[in-house]
């Protein structure tokens, strides 16, 4: 280990950017402008997707700056992070297409919501 | 670059396998790395089987927004804050890890100790919110009824606002008791203890009253909001009530669908015993850190190896905040 420089700097600038998007988060959670919220784009709102992507530039910065993976070799983050994503997002889309089915099966034929 | 990554270089250790390192990351490191992708693994299968309920009861699902609205100290309805308040304390906390591992770098055992000692106090806030946030599920808000088939029906005034069981139920004076296993079948009781009102006052004060409508767990799609019934209607549903329902367990959820709940306690507990296991090991380490181990050691690199499972756990909180708050 040679000099250690400090990233102080660098932290409180990243802690900057998470909050301001976990603030814009707020704002659209609480507001939930009808325009987004009301909206659908591959089988679910414009809003909803505005969160998710919101929530992975989030992960970005946790994963790249606090758990140092940018300092990493760059096979070590690749072995972690393209692993993850890829499993992660096989296993979503292939359980949210199977809830859909379910979904559309009950409510159209065995829910019901009227009483005699 | 390689100056911000404390390395193990000497070969005495127990576990540092002869010096070699391959892919640059010391043995501790890349076993921290394992699990945490493993835990990541199991994280998102609890929130995909989340994801495919609430496929499935699309248009029936609780609105997280009028299920958590609670804040301290102020009366009303305010929704996200308090868990936006939460996120806030859990990246502020993994703010001060990050920072005391910078501080390890530089060898200054004074400011680690500062540092871990606020991530500890961080972590011990979000999860005293987290007891406070399930206190309030746990409790309930406003009450609702229970139907024969199991759905849920909350009350709404005029206006289409929810309003609470007390507000409209007067009570009679039935004697009510509380089921017991030594007077009748051992394997029939209450869940719990006794609901607030009995059925029948909800039900003859709600006929009583024709300023109070029904609201079915239905949602319109369209506007996304939860069907509220003419009164006729909601006779009708009414003439199937079951039983009163205040709070929520994993029995039953005065909010809506019942998985809704058994999730909520599933996922946000599983994350708060990491939280709470973080603490313990954050603990140990700043004992370590006080007592000169590191120091003797001549490298910090523990620091790093327990942030990075501290940072793990605020990277699964802001997933969950995500799915149970945002979506």
């Amino acid at each position: 280990m040679a000099h250690a420089e400090s990233h102080t700097g660098l932290i409180w600038k990243v802690f900057g950017f998470l909050s301001l998007i976990t603030i814009v988060e707020v704002i659209f959670g609480i507001t939930k402008p009808d325009s987004l919220h009301l909206s659908n784009f591959l089988g679910t709102s414009i809003l909803n997707w505005l969160f998710l992507i919101l929530t992975l530039v989030k992960a970005y910065g946790i994963a790249w700056y606090f758990m140092h993976l940018k300092q990493e070799k760059a096979s070590l983050r690749r072995a972690i992070v393209w692993t993850a994503v890829f499993l992660i997002c096989y296993l979503a889309t292939l359980i949210l297409i199977e809830g859909n089915f379910l979904g559309d099966v009950l409510s159209g034929r065995y829910t019901k919501w009227f009483y005699r | 670059m390689e100056a911000t990554i404390a390395t193990e270089n000497n070969n005495k250790g127990a576990w540092t396998g002869g010096g070699k390192e391959p892919l640059g990351a010391s043995y501790g490191k890349m076993m921290m790395w394992f699990f945490i992708i493993s835990d990541a693994l199991t994280f998102s299968g609890f929130l995909a089987a989340y994801g495919l309920m609430r496929y499935k009861f699309l248009d029936s699902w609780p609105i997280a927004d009028e299920v958590f609205t609670h804040v301290p100290f102020i009366h009303g309805h305010y929704p996200m804050y308090y868990v936006a308040f939460m996120t806030f304390i859990l990246i502020f906390s993994s703010v001060t890890m990050v920072l005391a591992v910078d501080a390890g770098h530089h060898m200054k055992k004074g400011k680690v100790t500062i540092y871990m000692l606020l991530t500890i106090i961080g972590g011990l806030i979000f999860l005293g919110s987290q007891a406070w946030e399930w206190k309030n599920f746990i409790g309930g808000t406003y009450g609702s009824v229970e139907l024969q088939d199991g759905k849920i029906v909350q009350f709404v005034d005029a206006s289409g606002h929810q309003i609470a069981l007390e507000d409209f139920v007067v009570q009679s004076n039935e004697a009510r008791v509380a089921h017991t296993k030594s007077n009748g079948l051992w394997f029939e009781k209450d869940a719990g203890s006794l609901p607030p009102y009995t059925v029948n006052e909800v039900v003859e004060s709600f006929k009583s009253d024709a300023t109070v409508s029904l609201r079915t767990e239905k949602i319109n799609l369209e506007t996304k909001e939860k069907t509220i019934l003419s009164r006729e209607e909601a006779l009708k549903y009414l003439a199937n009530a079951k039983g009163v329902v205040k709070g929520a367990n994993l029995k039953i959820n005065e909010y809506g669908n019942t998985l809704f709940a058994n999730f909520f306690f599933f996922i946000t507990g599983f994350h708060g015993f990491h939280v709470f296991s973080g603490i313990l090991i954050n603990i140990i380490i700043f004992f370590n850190v006080i007592i000169g181990t590191y120091e003797r050691r001549g490298h910090y690199e523990m620091i790093e190896k327990v942030g990075l499972y501290w940072h793990f756990v605020d990277l699964v909180w802001v997933f969950v905040f995500t799915f149970f708050y945002l979506v």
